[in-house]
């Protein structure tokens, strides 16, 4: 593995094994010095086209969890207000000598380019509506801890799949991983082409509830565009919005989780977010210790010691 | 300059023959067999096809405005390079070619011949008539907003009624806004894969079936460009078969290549119309094999190497073609030569209203092409390579090129 761009690119077998890894690294992460010096000497660089806070602070952590060094780049008040171009912004975080770039942007297929561009290992940290495999593989973890498990859950995926690069990494690497998925939106939400995803849909959440394992909730996409293809934020709660009442029919044990940010009182009701069905902080908490295992497997491959 | 062209299969108004062509200046003096040489430059054509010179609708010169990307010296070499004696320019540039002044202005004679199209609406904003009666007087006869549609279903009856009556034809870059605001590929399943915002092939049908309805009500010829879809083939052909005054034209890169090109997220595949689905792809072929679609038009559209080195979706609509065109399309369709030379050079002429005819004495503008010849091409006339074919070998060589400036092109030797 030279690269993490998309997470279909990864087979089961990887998959497990940063998943193993992960593992280990949220063992480190509970240790009194939650450090290891694995990556000592390596600098990292983040590049982030986007507004995040989570992902970069995660991969942030993760970087320094490994004792390496960070290079972060955002475009606020920086050269790219001055017109330059992500080229050149690439090659000149490059010249300050990262071992590995991670990438967010925008733009479908930014983090392919700048691969290209530098010839550096590069993490995808979200393209545009297109990828964001290390969400994918925090889900994936988060859910292999709590059932033992990931292959047979029945995982439905509710809200803004069409705008959303969580639901369309989560979609492939669940079933890699032996999930069934379903997702669950208006149609003008849904892909253009749900069947060429493998995935079964349904026109309602009440639909699913007495047959999942995971409710797995998106934000409405209103900066790509999803904000205008439904009446009103009531009429998609009263179909697709996880209330209370909902909550309460979802079989025993039954989990939900959000990739962040949340739209309280939207797509899931603000007791359920902070109920003990939510494993939304421990998807936090994971996502270091996935990062970790994706940065680890990327830079000690890379070059050997 | 006196040249004897030998062995060539000619294509003349009886047909294909083997015939030699003796050209004075450019212009066919003889179409015999076994003319002698007699103090002429001897051109062997054996293997070749002779026949009159391409003729591309569909032209960005980008001058003025935008002479980083290409201007009309580049365009010309590029077009020569490809076979071609006369291209029209589009009228998207800046300013945008919407009075008679600027027409004249893009107007050349030689060594090829670059005709100006028009707007249709003034500086292309779809609100006003451009100044069309200006414009024809300076020798346009296409009108077209290209980069954009003529939306306002109101204001393209009256260019049509009007154009109808000057005599010219409108021509029209089907893409419903609405339908394909921020689309920036064809919708499909790789576009859904990618999670980028797709132009359904709808998008492009839905302005052509209500533009044959204005053709119904007004009578004004009408031209389809780049047609990209299935369903547009199939809207020509019934206005055909209602007798309709419709031609079209389709790329050769839409003839060529489908959306699964995209998966790369190259911006070289990134043009508008979108590359479509491999259906399409066949349902165009058919049409340019049975006539639906009249002729290939390149949609040369040059841009520079650095605004093309961005991500897909930030990367400017376009790809050359005027130097790759007859190799694509022979690759693409399996023409025969009075097939591909109607197709590349005799209908789009006559969708100008040009009188346009195979080889006789008097023709000039001849071009010579041999269909089984590997050339590669790495070496751009254009000033931008921005094609998906740069460094590939092809097969279908551009041999020479006659226009009444004479021989304005030949092969190099060596570079086969």
């Amino acid at each position: 593995m030279r690269d993490l761009l998309s997470v279909d690119d990864l087979d089961r077998a990887e998959i497990e094994d940063l998943l193993d890894l992960g593992d280990d690294f949220v063992e480190v992460l509970g240790r009194d010095v939650p450090k290891v010096p694995a990556l000592r000497g390596k600098t990292i660089g983040l590049m982030f086209y986007e507004p995040s806070t989570r992902t970069r602070l995660s991969f942030d952590r993760a970087a320094k969890a490994l004792s390496a060094d960070v290079l972060t780049f955002t475009p606020g008040g920086s050269s790219v207000s001055k017109g330059e171009s992500l080229k050149d912004t690439a090659l000149t975080l490059q010249a300050m000598g990262p071992h590995l770039m991670v990438v967010r942007h925008k733009a479908t297929g930014a983090p392919w380019r700048i691969r290209d561009w530098t010839g550096l290992p590069v993490v995808n940290a979200g393209d545009g509506a297109h990828q964001h495999p290390t969400q994918a593989l925090l889900d994936l973890l988060t859910l292999r801890r709590h059932f033992g498990q990931v292959d047979g859950l029945r995982v439905a995926i509710v809200g803004d799949i069409r705008h959303s690069r969580v639901a369309r990494s989560l979609a492939g690497s669940l079933q890699t991983m032996g999930a069934s998925v379903t997702v669950v939106a208006p149609s003008t939400l849904l892909p253009i082409d749900t069947q060429s995803w493998g995935v079964a849909s349904a026109a309602g959440i009440d639909e699913i509830l007495g047959e999942v394992d995971v409710v797995y909730l998106l934000r409405i996409q209103t900066e790509r565009g999803g904000g205008d293809v439904f009446p009103s934020v009531a009429e998609y709660v009263s179909r697709f919005g996880l209330t209370r009442d909902r909550a309460d029919r979802l079989p025993d044990g039954a989990v939900v989780m959000h990739p962040g940010p949340m739209n309280r009182g939207v797509e899931i009701d603000p007791q359920v977010a902070d109920g003990p069905r939510a494993l939304v902080t421990h998807q936090v908490s994971n996502g270091i210790a996935v990062r970790m295992a994706v940065l680890f497997r990327l830079l000690t491959s890379e070059v050997p010691e | 300059m006196r040249h004897l062209i030998t062995g060539g299969s000619v294509l003349t108004g009886s047909g294909i023959e083997d015939l030699d062509v003796e050209l004075i200046d450019g212009f066919v003096t003889r179409l015999e067999t076994g003319i002698e040489p007699d103090g002429h430059q001897v051109i062997d054509a054996s293997g070749s096809w002779v026949g009159p010179g391409f003729f591309d609708l569909h032209t960005h010169l980008r001058e003025p405005g935008q002479e980083w990307k290409e201007d009309i010296a580049s365009g010309m070499a590029a077009a020569i390079a490809g076979g071609f004696t006369a291209v029209v320019a589009m009228p998207n540039t800046d300013p945008v070619i919407d009075a008679g002044h600027l027409a004249r202005q893009i107007a050349r004679f030689a060594p090829i011949r670059v005709i100006p199209s028009g707007a249709i609406s003034l500086g292309q904003q779809g609100s006003h008539l451009a100044h069309l009666d200006d414009l024809w007087a300076a020798g346009v006869r296409l009108f077209t907003d290209d980069g954009y549609t003529v939306a306002d279903a109101g204001l393209l009856r009256r260019a049509m009624e009007y154009i109808a009556q000057l005599g010219g034809v409108v021509a029209q870059h089907a893409e419903d806004p609405g339908l394909c605001r921020n689309g920036h590929m064809h919708e499909g399943t790789v576009s859904s894969r990618l999670g980028i915002t797709g132009l359904p092939s709808a998008g492009e049908e839905v302005i052509i079936a209500r533009d044959l309805k204005l053709v119904e009500l007004t009578g004004c010829r009408y031209h389809v460009q780049h047609a990209s879809t299935a369903g547009t083939v199939e809207l020509i052909r019934s206005a055909k078969r209602a007798g309709l005054p419709v031609t079209a034209e389709v790329t050769p890169h839409h003839l060529m290549l489908d959306h699964r090109q995209v998966e790369s997220m190259d911006p070289v595949y990134k043009m508008y119309p979108p590359l479509r689905s491999p259906d399409d792809v066949d349902a165009l072929r058919a049409g340019l094999v049975d006539g639906t679609i009249d002729a290939v038009g390149t949609d040369h559209a040059p841009h520079a190497a650095f605004e093309k080195d961005v991500t897909f979706e930030e990367a400017p609509r376009g790809v050359v073609g005027l130097e790759t065109a007859a190799s694509i399309v022979r690759a693409a369709v399996d023409l025969d030569q009075a097939t591909f030379f109607e197709r590349m050079a005799i209908a789009p002429a006559k969708v100008l209203g040009e009188r346009s005819e195979p080889l006789a004495i008097g023709s000039s503008d001849v071009v010579v092409f041999d269909p089984e010849a590997d050339w590669v091409f790495d070496r751009p006339r254009s000033k931008s390579a921005n094609s998906p074919w740069l460094g590939q070998v092809l097969k279908g060589t551009v041999k020479q090129v006659f226009t009444r400036s004479g021989l304005v092109s030949a092969a190099e030797e060596g570079e086969s």
